[in-house]
């Protein structure tokens, strides 16, 4: 008898399944993604990176960002939130709904919650019970509103507003996720960060911004340079130990601007099907108004 | 040729379990006919070990020489833990470029070339045939080595492709791939010449990685490099690739090195064939589909699929545990010795355990038994750190580089060392010449390992355990895993010190056997001047 060709079929096919599985199957699925249909906002996601943007990735790249920082959010779930936008004009009515609905909350404090509208009447619960609440108040004649909010720690953490999906790296190459969080995830850094100033000086002197900061400095993005006639815009603004000899100022590379650019386009927040979130109406703007957050 | 007393088998367990064991010892037995009238005699195994010496000598030296620059790339990943600001001016030296080329030239240039040459050497002497194709090896290993070098280059330049575990910029690939190609290509020309048809199970392993490697490696150029698929494929493939190259490849080689190593030096057959085939067969069904985080941002199926499968690989480390343990604790073996009428069984039975006891084959027996240890324990890791439940606390910490580091030096880099001070005395038919030097180095590994791993997985569950609670700032949380990555570098350190005495003793031994070499080549020659008469007779 001889085996040895079944045999070597059957490991040929056991070693070359995972490849129809695990590159083949994805290329198929994922490879074919189309830009979609952001849920509740007429607009189509993703876009493609500004050409800045697009070079910084690339020195994101040459200088393995990703061996410190991941751009993965989890999340572990999700929870409900009603938002009351309008109480309408039957005040006793909403208050009995409410009442009802949250029997733990004292009669003052709900009648505190019909002052300065919009506001989150319910939140964290699941969804058949916000559902009701929302047509309970709305028999009521108040107007209020389902938000969908993913939980989780790196949410908590302020890493995102929901998890990362496939979408968000549509337009990437090379994409790159990272393993390990030695630096804190970068997948809405965008969000965080949104100052470029900031950005700028942290890469120059990660110390000079976060106190207790093991990421080292990238002084090669940047151009120790002359003072012209005036000095230039985007020049650094640094303390005295770390200024350039007078007359000279620091002003990023090309290099950094891109890179800056980029980290200001990493903001994964569109509301998808296949990862929901409800943007707070009240919450739009909040990306400029926020003051970054030194520590996040 | 000369014949060492560590690469003459035991012929006393060879004749005994000739017949009933013959599939299950690494020993050919003269006792089952492998080749016809026809054919010439079978090589002898120093005439084998001869065959292989250029080959086997080149990848080994450049394997040590690349652990040796591996080593200096990882401390100086690792000083910046101490001092972020430390070469932090040079571009070509910041963090984000010393540690992808620390990893790639362990795994590149140590492991693989190590595998390589154990694997070739494996299988001519399992397949009793000496190596024909000496040129074709040495230049794969050589156009191997170039690549590697640009590829290593490269990164620092910065042109890392940026995919981990793959980080090789991709003009170097196509040199790695001709080299590995030359490589491969000697070792598959020997399994096809091989006198010994019926097949020990270390041959399947090593068929399976010579052939599985360049699959993956050529599915990563493709589709990674020369035209990239779309999105979070890649990140896909990235991660199949390097599961495949370190799960997969590692294992299938270095348990090839084990299964044929242990009952070799135990003097013991292979406790059952059937245990390291279903080691086999799992690690390449459940071993390939494994490398994608439950974390990632792609179709939910993926990493569940990737899950399952991780947590299937538990049969192999399973298997081999038992494997070992029966192979190494089975007395039943050294009483059919013992109760054997043959004085020579008995006398050899009797002598054995003194005899390994300051021989360097019990060193070799160390290291590859604290390498099946480290095959156990890597494994266990890997599963932790997937399960649903540990993964969102274990997983994006240091505990994945602990787990990739136990792996790559508490695995496969001791079973290599092991192979490579078993294999190498016999092929340049010369004695260590230093045992304590070995004996140091073992050591050196072990506890340089152990300072490694244990203090990163310590991190890495403060990390991931402390990221659970938003309150904490980030910034507190990686001050409060410095301390462990500070003693990690001491670990870097001592592993240092260990890869210089390896290179020692490997460059010794080449440089004396050379210098034999040449002395016989010069007596020869001059013979004839000095002593005419006696010569000729
Ligand atoms: C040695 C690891 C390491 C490397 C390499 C590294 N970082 Fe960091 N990074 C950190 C750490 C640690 C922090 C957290 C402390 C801080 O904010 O400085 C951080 C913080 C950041 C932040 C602020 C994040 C926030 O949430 O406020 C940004 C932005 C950033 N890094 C960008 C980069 C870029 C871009 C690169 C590559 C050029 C890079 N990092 C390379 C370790 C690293």
């Amino acid at each position: 008898m001889n085996h040895g060709p079944v045999i070597f079929l059957a490991a040929f096919l056991a070693l070359t399944a995972s490849w129809f599985g695990f590159v083949l199957m994805p290329d198929i699925q994922v490879g074919g993604l189309q830009q979609t249909n952001m849920v509740g906002v007429a607009a189509t996601y993703p876009v493609e990176r500004p050409g800045l943007a697009r070079e910084g990735l690339d020195v994101y790249r040459a200088n393995g960002c990703a061996s410190c920082h991941s751009q993965q959010v989890r999340q572990s779930g999700t929870v409900c939130n009603v938002v009351m936008t309008d109480a309408g004009t039957n005040r006793v009515a909403v208050i009995d709904v409410l009442t009802q609905e949250l029997p733990d909350t004292s009669r003052s404090e709900i009648e505190q919650m019909l002052v300065g509208l919009p506001k989150t009447v319910l939140k964290g619960s699941d969804r058949p019970k916000a559902n009701r609440m929302v047509r309970a108040l709305k028999s009521s004649g108040a107007k209020s509103s389902l938000s969908i909010v993913p939980v989780g720690p790196d949410i908590a953490r302020g890493w995102g507003k929901r998890q990362t999906v496939a979408e968000d790296f549509l337009y990437d190459d090379p994409v790159m996720l990272g393993s390990q969080r030695i630096g804190p995830d970068l997948a809405n850094v965008g969000l965080r960060e949104p100052d470029a100033r900031w950005e700028y000086l942290h890469l120059y002197a990660p110390r000079l911004e976060v106190k207790g900061s093991i990421m080292p400095p990238f002084r090669y993005l940047f151009d120790e340079r002359k003072i012209g006639q005036a000095p230039s815009p985007d020049a650094l603004a640094l303390p005295p130990d770390l200024a350039p000899p007078h007359g000279y100022e620091i002003v990023p590379t090309r290099k950094a601007q891109g890179l800056v650019a980029y980290l200001l386009s990493l903001q994964a927040t569109a509301p998808l099907f296949n990862a929901p979130l409800t943007v707070p109406p009240s919450a739009e703007p909040t990306a400029q108004t926020n003051a970054p957050s030194k520590n996040p | 040729m000369v014949s060492s007393q560590t690469t003459t088998q035991s012929p006393s367990v060879q004749s005994q379990s000739a017949a009933t064991m013959a599939p299950n010892s690494p020993v050919p037995s003269a006792a089952v006919p492998a080749a016809t009238d026809t054919q010439p005699p079978v090589p002898s195994p120093s005439e084998i070990d001869f065959s292989c010496r250029l080959p086997l000598l080149v990848l080994f030296l450049s394997g040590a020489v690349w652990l040796l620059i591996a080593s200096a790339f990882a401390l100086i990943g690792s000083i910046k833990f101490h001092a972020p600001d430390f070469l932090a001016g040079t571009p070509w030296l910041t963090y984000g470029r010393v540690r992808p080329a620390f990893i790639d030239s362990l795994l590149y240039g140590f492991c693989i070339q190590a595998g390589l040459g154990v694997s070739l050497w494996l299988l001519a002497r399992l397949g009793q045939t000496r190596l024909n194709r000496r040129w074709a090896v040495t230049a794969g290993a050589a156009v191997w080595n170039l690549g590697l070098t640009i590829g290593v280059v490269g990164i620092l330049w910065g042109d890392s492709s940026g995919f981990a575990g793959f980080e090789i910029p991709r003009y170097a690939i196509p040199l790695m791939f001709m080299g590995y190609v030359m490589l491969a290509f000697g070792s598959v020309v020997v399994f096809n010449q091989r006198r010994r048809r019926e097949l020990f199970v270390s041959e399947w392993f090593l068929l399976a990685a010579l052939f599985w490697f360049p699959w993956i490696l050529s599915t990563a150029a493709l589709l990674l490099d020369a035209s990239p698929v779309r999105g979070v494929v890649q990140a896909i493939i990235s991660w199949w690739y390097s599961s495949n190259l370190q799960t997969v490849w590692l294992g299938l080689v270095g348990l090839a090195a084990v299964f044929y190593m242990l009952p070799k030096l135990l003097a013991r057959p292979l406790h059952t064939r059937y245990l390291a085939l279903f080691t086999f067969w799992t690690l390449i069904l459940f071993g390939t589909w494994t490398g994608v985080p439950a974390s990632a941002p792609v179709p939910a199926w993926i990493p569940a699929l990737s899950t399952a499968a991780t947590v299937l690989t538990l049969l192999t480390i399973i298997a081999v545990a038992v494997s070992f343990y029966q192979t190494a604790c089975d007395r039943s073996a050294d009483a059919l010795v013992r109760s054997s009428d043959q004085p020579a069984v008995k006398a050899q039975a009797r002598t054995r355990t003194s005899a390994l006891l300051s021989s360097p084959e019990r060193l070799a027996l160390w290291f590859v038994t604290w390498g099946v240890l480290g095959f156990i324990v890597a494994g266990v890791m890997r599963v932790l750190s997937t399960l649903p439940g540990l993964s969102e606390t274990l997983g994006l910490t240091w505990f994945t580089p602990a787990q990739s580091m136990l792996n790559l030096y508490g695995f496969f880099s001791l079973v290599m060392f092991g192979a490579i001070y078993h294999i190498l005395p016999g092929v340049i038919g010369i004695q260590f010449p230093s045992t304590r030097r070995v004996r140091a180095h073992f050591w050196l590994a072990l506890s340089g390992i152990a300072l490694v791993v244990l203090p990163l997985a310590g991190a890495g569950i403060l990390e991931g355990v402390e990221l659970q609670n938003p309150a904490r700032a980030f910034v507190e949380i990686s001050s409060a895993t410095l301390p462990f990555l500070r003693v990690s570098t001491l670990g870097d350190l001592v592993i240092a010190a260990g890869h210089v005495l390896f290179s020692w003793t490997l460059a010794e031994l080449v440089l004396k056997c050379y210098r034999a070499r040449a002395v016989s080549a010069y007596k020869t020659a001059t013979a004839d001047l000095f002593h005419p008469v006696e010569v000729k007779s």
